[in-house]
């Protein structure tokens, strides 16, 4: 048996509101298999079955708000009988949810399709009912003893707790307050000569159809997680007073939201995925923080963080370290400027590219040592 | 021969899937479009992605240069749609 806990998607997330379930007991389920979706500040999040096997009992109800680790649910495993499962679920202690601090959530609640039956429902006018659902407005918190009006909709809804962006900002405000509190932060920076990996992506990118063409960012990823493999000590968490390395590279990428906030998708195993394949990890970590559709996945184990200014914005930018991870790298804007080579000034486009360390874990030696591994692999760009 | 006014839908219901509080007629058409709009190169490259799809018009890296504004962009989707 296998019990779906609720993920944590950041170091100071203590809890997140229950929105609706994706499965139900009895259904046969893979690896990576939407169970269900919560709400969180950073916006709604679809949590994964991290093992296949057979939905047995299903925990949490929608509106409730659940503690980091608490069990959502119980999944037998293959060769398991569900039924036994979840009789087993029905002796063990249920998880200490406790219901929504608000009435009001910022989801659309789904019609519950076993629960509550029609006889709960509170009492309220069609055109209540209609509005209540498109504003994703509790109905049963605004029950009393006259029918629910419109209006009384309309009050709920302008009650709303905060937005999801001031939700994001203080999750944003949060973590870095964490990190700039505990983390001995060193900064590095250098110049880099990419002239060579963009020719080198141009004429790549010119046999290729445009909806596969490969970006910068997704070579400057896989010339990070090569470089880190002379770095070591940049690439893990920071757990209870001990740096835990990480062999594998899974890259937190810095995503702008328009309208403010950031989100920060993660790419697995950068190390181990040729650049197309890579692209298209990167396509779809982006895709889904941009439509705010992000999987528990995207949010949960990255080893590193990399933000990017690309060709907008400012000539360099020195990262905040986002706990547990130690090292944060940056890239600025990429623009012609002016390079030295074999003693004669050339325009050429470089980059600056900065890290920034966690001092309990490595120091400049280490750093140095990254920023020129990273240099020296976006000089060879046929080799990523 | 495809209208202008076609190609500035196109571009419209792009930008509406990208950059969704957009809105072409104040974008000033001579000055850079990504700037403007704030798109990334991720941003700029899935708003060719949808103009090719309804276009059917290509538009290589080493023409991007010639795309930068509102009006370049027009007049090189104007110059290469071929129906």
């Amino acid at each position: 048996m296998n019990e779906l806990r609720m993920p944590s998607f950041g170091a100071d997330m203590e809890d997140a509101e229950f929105v609706r379930w994706e499965v139900q007991p009895g259904q046969a389920v893979k690896r990576g298999v939407i169970a269900c979706v919560v709400e969180t500040q950073k916006g709604a999040i679809d949590v994964e079955l991290w093992h296949d096997g057979t939905v047995a009992r299903l925990m949490a109800e929608p509106g409730q708000r659940i503690p980091v680790g608490h069990v959502l649910a119980l999944v037998a495993a293959e060769g398991e009988d569900w039924r036994a499962v979840a009789e087993q679920g029905a002796v063990a202690p249920a998880p200490a949810a406790v219901p929504a601090s608000s009435s009001v959530s910022t989801t659309p609640a789904m019609p519950a399709t076993s629960q509550s039956p029609a006889s709960s429902s509170p009492r309220a006018s069609p055109a209540a009912r209609k509005r209540a659902a498109e504003l994703g407005v509790d109905l049963s918190a605004l029950a009393g003893d006259s029918p629910i009006s419109l209006a009384d909709v309309e009050r709920a809804a302008a009650r709303r707790r905060p937005t999801p962006a001031d939700g994001m900002r203080q999750a944003i405000a949060a973590a870095m307050s964490h990190s700039k509190r505990e983390i001995p932060h060193y900064y590095l920076g250098a110049q880099i000569e990419v002239e060579a990996a963009l020719r080198w992506l141009e004429a790549f990118n010119a046999q290729r159809p445009l909806a596969e063409r490969v970006l910068f960012a997704a070579l400057a990823l896989r010339a990070l997680a090569l470089a880190l493999l002379e770095a070591p000590s940049l690439n893990g968490r920071y757990i209870d007073g001990r740096f835990e390395p990480s062999t594998a590279v899974h890259i937190g990428v810095v995503t702008a939201m328009r309208g403010g906030g950031l989100i920060v998708p993660t790419v697995h195993g950068v190390h181990v995925r040729t650049l197309p394949a890579l692209m298209q990890a990167l396509r779809d970590a982006l895709s889904r923080a941009r439509s705010a559709q992000l999987r528990s996945s995207d949010l949960a184990d990255s080893t590193i963080t990399f933000t990017n200014l690309g060709d907008l914005g400012c000539d360099a930018v020195y990262g905040v370290i986002y706990p547990p991870q130690v090292a944060i790298v940056g890239l600025g804007r990429v623009a012609v400027r002016p390079v030295v080579r074999d003693g004669t000034v050339v325009a050429a486009r470089t980059v600056h590219a900065s890290l920034a360390g966690d001092h309990r874990v490595s120091d400049g030696m280490v750093g140095a040592r990254f920023l020129g591994a990273l240099a020296e692999h976006l000089a060879h760009p046929e080799a990523l | 021969m495809i209208s202008d006014t076609d190609i500035r839908q196109a571009i419209a219901d792009g930008l509406a899937r990208i950059a969704p509080e957009a809105e072409l007629q104040r974008i000033d058409p001579r000055r850079s479009l990504r700037e403007q709009l704030d798109l990334d190169s991720f941003d700029f490259l899935n708003l060719l992605i949808a103009l090719h799809e309804r276009l059917r018009v290509d538009v290589p890296e080493s023409d991007y240069g010639k795309v930068d504004s509102l009006d370049a962009l027009i007049a090189y989707l104007s110059q290469h749609a071929t129906s």
